[in-house]
């Protein structure tokens, strides 16, 4: 690890300015992936600053939505109330990832913002990685891919967006809402993630210093049904090969409402508008789920090492769809 | 270092890694504060790095407080939770294995949770009860998780053991607080960011079903 000073944030002013006025500095939540990446030399700020004190932790409700502290733990919000009864795919997300001790540890600002888990990204030894050192390459399109994405990719960059929690939250249109140097602002979810494109380097619409104070998660309807389904190389503590959060509203053997994203595909975290339409309206069968699976996974393209996961991909949400109709009934 | 649990007290030691005494800086303006060593503060100035070493590599003053002692340190800001234990506090129970979250060797306990100490900055743990596997044994008894594990056979190489003890004792404790109890499932599940490279998966289950079954 290259050497750096730490610094504990007194308020977030404060630490908006110390992160925002200098290049070279960074923040420091739970560390689980900054700490990660700087030991393994891809990340090498020359100040952290602990964001941990600051009074951004929390979980408020109202009828509308849950309002989540950026610094509340995975864990916390797995365990809030309100999530368990009505938002149990972001449950099931948080508790299908990592371990007890990172879950501990981890927390939801940081989980959004967590990085790929692309070996070639996390290996300075590997030249090629336009996320790393833009415009070098990309070694991961000729190379190996397994965890690697089919959709919203480019020639110049592969990586997944691997957050678990990210899914059902794409899916139900959270809000990001941030501090930087000249006010606040408050960010769709769904237009907070930037495909690589022709600058992989660029992951989101922060700039930088700009500080997640919470996130909202509006509460779906109530006779909401939800799920999170995570298909993996292990049967747990492992990342997710595809995955696909859904919440329907079923009246009559009719999709009323649906709500679709998929996991362990997207460059960023998918939302699946397509396979939403094919279900709006339909009748909650094999037919109606297969026909949603299919848009859902339109216009991906697989490599050699990703190719299976387009088939996986549909299986899996179709596995989804049919237990939250299941339940629905 | 041995202490036994609940001993309280407060022992200093000054430590830079790089084995050069810290000396403050010469010329260069003064950082934020290096006030830090009282955690909780209510001052509104950031705590943070000191003086640097002569290296030039930025020290922090951190108060740590490991089974019931607080150590006053000095370190370099790069020094984690899991060097600072064993490197630093000789408190080499706690083991290093992927150092990058992935194994769980280094699980110590935080205000009772489990933590994995190599994705931790021992700066950022300043004030939180820290607790480690030395601290279990007292008077020469072992813990009752401890004495399961022997008793089951619950290790072959004993690597993962402290790390798969401390996941274990706070797993137990959350259960006992809540008064609730585990399934197999639900004890696999919790315990399984803790490798073990010898497989004593089965018995490791089976010392904890045991603990289980004797409260
Ligand atoms: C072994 C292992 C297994 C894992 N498995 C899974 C899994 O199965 N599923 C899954 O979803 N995740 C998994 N993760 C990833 C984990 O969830 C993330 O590392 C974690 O959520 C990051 O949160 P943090 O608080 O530790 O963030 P940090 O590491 O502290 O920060 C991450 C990044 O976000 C920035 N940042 C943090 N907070 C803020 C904020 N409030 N405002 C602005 N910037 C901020 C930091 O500067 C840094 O760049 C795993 C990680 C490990 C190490
Ligand atoms: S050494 Fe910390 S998890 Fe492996
Ligand atoms: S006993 Fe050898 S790694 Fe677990």
């Amino acid at each position: 690890m290259r050497p750096f000073a730490y610094t504990r944030a007194a308020d977030p002013g404060q630490a908006v300015s110390l992160v925002g006025g200098d290049p070279r500095a960074a923040f420091l939540a739970g560390g689980t992936t900054q700490l990660d990446l700087m030991k393994d030399g891809v990340l090498g700020p020359e100040r952290l600053v602990d964001i941990t004190r600051l009074p951004l932790g929390g979980i408020v409700h109202d009828d509308a939505a849950v309002r989540v502290g950026a610094l509340t733990t995975m864990a916390e919000l797995a365990a809030d109330p309100v999530v368990r009864d009505r938002l149990p795919f972001v449950r099931q997300a948080l508790l299908l990832g990592a371990s007890v001790q990172l879950r501990g540890m981890a927390t939801v600002g940081g989980n959004l913002l967590q990085r790929t888990r692309c070996r070639y990204f996390r290996d300075p030894g590997v030249a090629a990685c336009n996320k790393r050192a833009p415009g070098s390459g990309c070694a991961a399109v000729p190379g190996v891919q397994r965890m690697h994405a089919v959709l919203g990719t480019s020639d110049h960059c592969i990586a997944l967006h691997a957050s678990d929690l990210a899914v059902p939250l794409t899916a139900l249109d959270a809000v990001v809402h941030t501090r930087h140097a000249d006010g606040t602002r408050s960010i769709p979810l769904t237009r907070f993630y930037l495909p690589p494109g022709d600058s992989p380097h660029v992951e989101n619409v922060l700039r930088h210093g700009e500080l997640i104070t919470a996130v909202e998660i509006p509460l779906p309807a109530w006779g909401t049904r939800s799920r999170y389904l995570k298909v993996r190389d292990r049967a747990s503590y492992e990342f997710a090969l595809v995955s696909a959060g859904v919440a329907l509203v079923v009246e009559d053997g009719v999709v009323r409402t649906a709500r679709v994203a998929l996991g362990g595909v997207g460059t960023v975290p998918w939302r699946a508008r397509g396979a939403e339409e094919a279900l709006r309206g339909a009748r909650a069968d094999a037919a109606s789920f297969r026909r949603a699976a299919e848009a859902a996974l339109a216009g991906a393209r697989p490599l050699p090492g990703t190719a299976f996961k387009i088939e996986l991909a549909r299986r899996t949400l179709v596995r989804t769809l049919e237990s939250v109709a299941e339940e629905s009934s | 270092m041995k202490q036994k649990h609940g001993e309280t007290g407060t022992r200093s030691s000054g430590s830079a890694p790089s084995g050069s005494p810290p000396s403050p800086p010469s010329g260069s303006p003064p950082p934020p504060a290096s006030d830090s060593a009282a955690s909780g503060s209510t001052s509104s100035a950031a705590a943070g790095s000191g003086p640097s070493s002569p290296s030039g590599v930025p020290h922090v003053d951190v108060a740590l407080r490991v089974n019931g002692v607080c150590h006053a340190l000095r370190l370099d800001a790069r020094v984690t939770l899991l060097d600072a234990l064993r490197d630093v506090l000789g408190l080499t129970g706690t083991k290093k294995g992927c150092d990058q979250g992935a194994c769980g060797a280094c699980t110590v306990a935080v205000d009772g949770r489990p933590v994995v100490a190599c994705l931790a900055l021992a700066a950022q743990y300043e004030g939180r009860a820290i607790t480690t596997v030395e601290s279990l044994a007292a008077d020469g008894v072992l813990h009752p998780v401890q004495a399961a594990f022997v008793r089951h056979d619950a290790f072959q190489c004993g690597y993962c053991t402290p790390g798969q003890i401390m996941s274990a004792v706070c797993l137990l404790a959350a259960g006992e607080a809540e008064g609730r109890t585990y399934t197999d499932e639900e004890i696999r599940e919790a315990m399984s960011g803790n490798i073990c490279r010898c497989g004593a998966y089965p018995h490791i289950r089976a010392a904890i079903h045991d603990v289980l079954a004797e409260r």
